[in-house]
């Protein structure tokens, strides 16, 4: 992210943890209606979402639903008549809304949602990795992976414009790190007068239940029609990476603030690159600094947008350099290469022109910390194991008993 | 038509438009009704589940002179032949006929 | 619904259809009945949420609709959530000068015995405790109809369905029918009742009345099933008439906690009349129909103690 002084709005300077930035986002949003339901480390949005509510400082109904499932529910139901909703999750609770998931962007809702990314049980964990997003890719969500509380403020209005453009309407979700950045201060600027964000968000028109011009939502289509249906998600998933670059350029406009898909840290002569997501990004960075200290020609790369994936964008953002270091933070059990963002990764060069060695690395599951000691490990090992890395499949870092030679 | 021109997410934008599905080919017998013998109390008008009892306003004066200013018409081309009307009429004035094509 | 409809006999009710023939509903589904009757009672400001479940499927078969008011469907157990979130989008939306704030529009779940008193049962008790003003019809016709006649909590004593063949050891369903409109009622919301279609007006002016309330109001109508029930797609309201007859329906309600029997029954018949013209009850002996008439029994017992005089008479038939 490259931020700048100077932007159309006039912005505060103040300390928020990720879970907050998301309610002031929610709140500079004018959302009509928030459901969501408690669930550790995204507890603080409803918190402080139901704060403001009932201080007056938002004017929307805050639904306290009885599960996530009937979260996510209560704002397809919402959104149905035509409101602005939101909701927030973590881990159990994004599983408990999986069919919900494909239900709301199969009719075509501009949900948003927020995720505080943790463990999946069993066993219990309730600390971070990024197992719960990974698992609903294939739900037809905008997802955009947030690195900072700032980023995380900057996309959840990004969302929103992104999700309610006619040429889109596809639910959107923000993830970042739980813990690590949901319970985190930072300082980041935020728009003195939150009309700033009513302009870059206005309200558009779309198909929505109306008693003066009758629709049926939800209908049950046959084999004749189903494909058709959902080859126009498929499209709005395409179309959703320009509209997503549009409002990247309005946020620059209103709020200062440039974001890319592929967000990248020293990364121009590198010839090596070490990409991530989330709070991570900002480890690796600092890991960069210290092995270009010691005479590495290394640079850090993030995935910020993982709904579309940015294919052109990786590859440009690689260009010539010879190792791509790709570190997930979930684990795909039984997949050829374990760690999703890899596989990606892979398909996307598949055949190109230049494609660097790749490898795949797994760390920081289920809480465990990831410094930049592990990083200038793992940078190391993909340096030793060259080729022989990826025909191992992932390399789970940091495993005990688990060797890669 | 392709996935271009058809509304998105299934949505069905024309109200009603069931009724271009005639479900009357369903119908095994015919409910007739006997305009003499009813006495347009609209018991088959309530119980009708599939809505195609019709109430016109078109008057009819039976065989003994007694002048209705409704008739009840039955909409054959959605009538599944259910036969709930011809079971509930307290004067029997509705007849099942054999469908015969 | 317009304010000054009242409901007194069939001439009351609007000529107005809101559901459109063409729909996939078997021949004599009383389901179809009972949609019929909802939208004349609730009118053109409407918004109906459905459960999954043979209505929904048969009346939207892409890309043709029954529906002429807006009409939702999000999944199988989750209407009353999604019906919640409707509601409160309305009272946001008209505070914010987004929708006519003075413009009433009728919230109304449809749903089966599925959708409510197993899998959406959840989602039930939440909307009824968070007090949304939602309507909640349930059209219960005692087993999962849609998937082809499996047992649910509703399904009766003994009752055949293809989960509960009457077998050499198990006779039907083993379990009792799940009060819900009891459970329902337990969460103190403003208006419950229980209807049937063979007695169309007493049903409607329940439909009336909980549309008038400010809260949730939920309304149990036994719907009969020729498919399922195995009997003659013509007898859907001799059956209804044979349950209330029987009482092994009793058709009632609770305004603000206070219980009323809406449909009185002087003289009550045995039930074989009800089980006997249902082939879901074939092949049960003359000592389990005994075993239902027993329960019967101690139900009306029951009934009749809390109103505190006989409104369903002694069996004479």
């Amino acid at each position: 992210m490259e931020s700048m002084l100077e932007s159309r709005a006039r912005q505060v300077r103040v300390l928020l943890n990720s879970n907050y930035a998301v309610a002031y986002a929610a709140r500079d949003a004018d959302v009509d209606v928030v459901a969501a339901y408690p669930i550790t480390p995204q507890t603080g949005v409803v918190e402080k979402l139901s704060e403001m509510i009932a201080n007056g400082e938002l004017d929307a109904e805050m639904i306290h639903v009885e599960s996530e499932h009937s979260a996510l529910s209560a704002i397809i139901g919402a959104s149905a008549v035509g409101a602005r909703v939101f909701t927030a999750t973590s881990s159990q609770g994004l599983e408990f809304m999986h069919e919900l998931l494909h239900i709301a962007s199969g009719m075509r809702l501009p949900l948003v949602m927020s995720v505080a990314t943790r463990a999946l049980s069993a066993p219990i964990n309730i600390w971070n990795d990024y197992s719960d997003l990974m698992n609903v890719r294939d739900s037809s969500w905008i997802t955009l992976i947030a690195s900072t509380a700032q980023e995380v403020y900057d996309s959840i209005i990004e969302a929103f414009m992104v999700s309610e453009d006619p040429r889109v309407l596809l639910p959107s979700i923000v993830a970042y790190d739980g813990f690590w950045m949901s319970h985190t201060y930072e300082p980041l600027y935020i728009p003195e007068d939150r009309r700033v964000v009513s302009k870059i968000l206005p309200r558009r028109p779309r198909y929505v239940l109306d008693p003066d011009n009758p629709i049926t939502i939800g209908s049950l289509v046959n084999p004749d029609w189903y494909y058709e249906i959902k080859y126009q998600q498929v499209e709005a998933m395409k179309e959703a990476y320009r509209v997503i670059r549009e409002a990247d350029t309005k946020i620059k406009y209103y709020l200062g603030r440039a974001y890319e898909p592929i967000e990248s840290y020293m990364a121009e002569d590198s010839e090596i690159l070490v990409l991530t997501y989330g709070g991570a990004y900002e480890t690796l960075q600092s890991a960069v600094d210290m092995m270009r200290s010691e005479g590495l020609r290394v640079g850090a790369l993030k995935l910020r947008l993982w709904r579309p994936f940015p294919v052109e964008d990786l590859k440009s953002k690689v260009g010539d350099a010879e190792n791509l270091i790709v570190v997930d933070r979930a684990i795909s059990y039984g997949a050829s290469i374990e760690g999703p963002a890899a596989l990606e990764v892979i398909a996307a060069f598949y055949k190109g022109k230049s494609c660097p060695t790749i490898s795949s690395f797994i760390a920081g599951i289920g809480g465990r910390p990831v410094s930049e000691e592990d990083f200038k490990g793992i940078v190391k090992k993909a340096l030793k194991l060259g080729d022989k890395a990826l025909k191992m499949g992932s390399i789970h870092w940091g495993v005990r008993g688990a060797s890669y030679e | 038509m392709s996935w271009k021109e058809i509304p998105i997410g299934g949505i069905i934008v024309e109200a009603g438009n069931s009724v271009k599905r005639k479900t009357g080919d369903w119908r095994v017998f015919k409910p007739v009704i006997d305009q003499d013998k009813c006495t347009r109390c609209l018991i088959c008008w309530m119980y009708c589940p599939d809505g195609v009892i019709e109430i016109r306003d078109i008057s009819y004066k039976t065989s003994t002179g007694r002048l209705w200013t409704t008739t009840l018409e039955i909409n054959y081309d959605h009538c599944k032949g259910c036969a709930i009307c011809a079971e509930e009429c307290p004067v029997n004035a509705i007849e099942l006929v054999e469908e015969v094509k | 619904m317009s304010s000054a409809l009242r409901i007194r006999g069939v001439r009351d009710l609007p000529r107005e259809e809101f559901f459109a023939p063409g729909h996939g509903l078997c021949a004599g589904c009383t389901a179809s009945t009972i949609i019929r009757h909802l939208l004349k009672v609730s009118g053109k400001d409407t918004i109906i949420v459905n459960a999954t479940g043979c209505v929904e499927v048969s009346t939207t078969m892409y890309p043709y609709t029954s529906w002429r008011t807006p009409w939702l469907h999000v999944a199988f157990e989750n209407a009353a959530a999604a019906a919640s979130g409707v509601e409160a989008a309305l009272k946001a939306m008209a505070r914010k000068g987004l929708v006519d704030p003075e413009r009433r529009i009728n919230i109304i779940v449809l749903a089966g015995d599925g959708g409510t008193y197993d899998i959406g049962f959840q989602a039930l008790s939440g909307m009824l405790e968070r007090g949304h003003r939602v309507m909640y019809v349930l059209y219960d016709n005692e087993a999962y109809m849609n998937t082809g006649i499996q047992r649910s909590g509703s399904t009766p004593l003994h009752a055949w369905t293809t989960t509960t063949p009457i077998g050499k050891v198990l006779r039907g369903k083993i379990q009792f029918k799940k009060p819900i409109a009891e459970i329902v009622a337990a969460h103190r919301i403003p208006y419950v009742a229980t209807a049937n279609i063979a007695y169309p007006i007493d049903m409607d002016q329940k439909f009336l009345k909980g549309l008038q309330v400010d809260g949730p109001s939920f309304i149990h109508v036994l719907q009969p099933c020729p498919t399922g029930w195995r009997f003659d797609p013509r007898y859907g309201i001799k059956a209804g008439k044979l349950a209330v007859e029987t009482a092994m329906w009793i058709n009632w309600e609770i305004i603000m906690g206070d219980f009323k029997v809406t449909t009185r029954v002087p003289k009550r018949k045995h039930v074989k009349h009800y089980l006997t013209i249902q082939g879901r009850f074939r092949g049960l002996t003359d000592e389990e129909i005994e075993e239902i008439q027993r329960l019967v029994d101690r139900e009306v017992e029951r009934i009749n103690n809390m109103v505190g005089e006989e409104v369903i008479g002694p069996l004479t038939d």
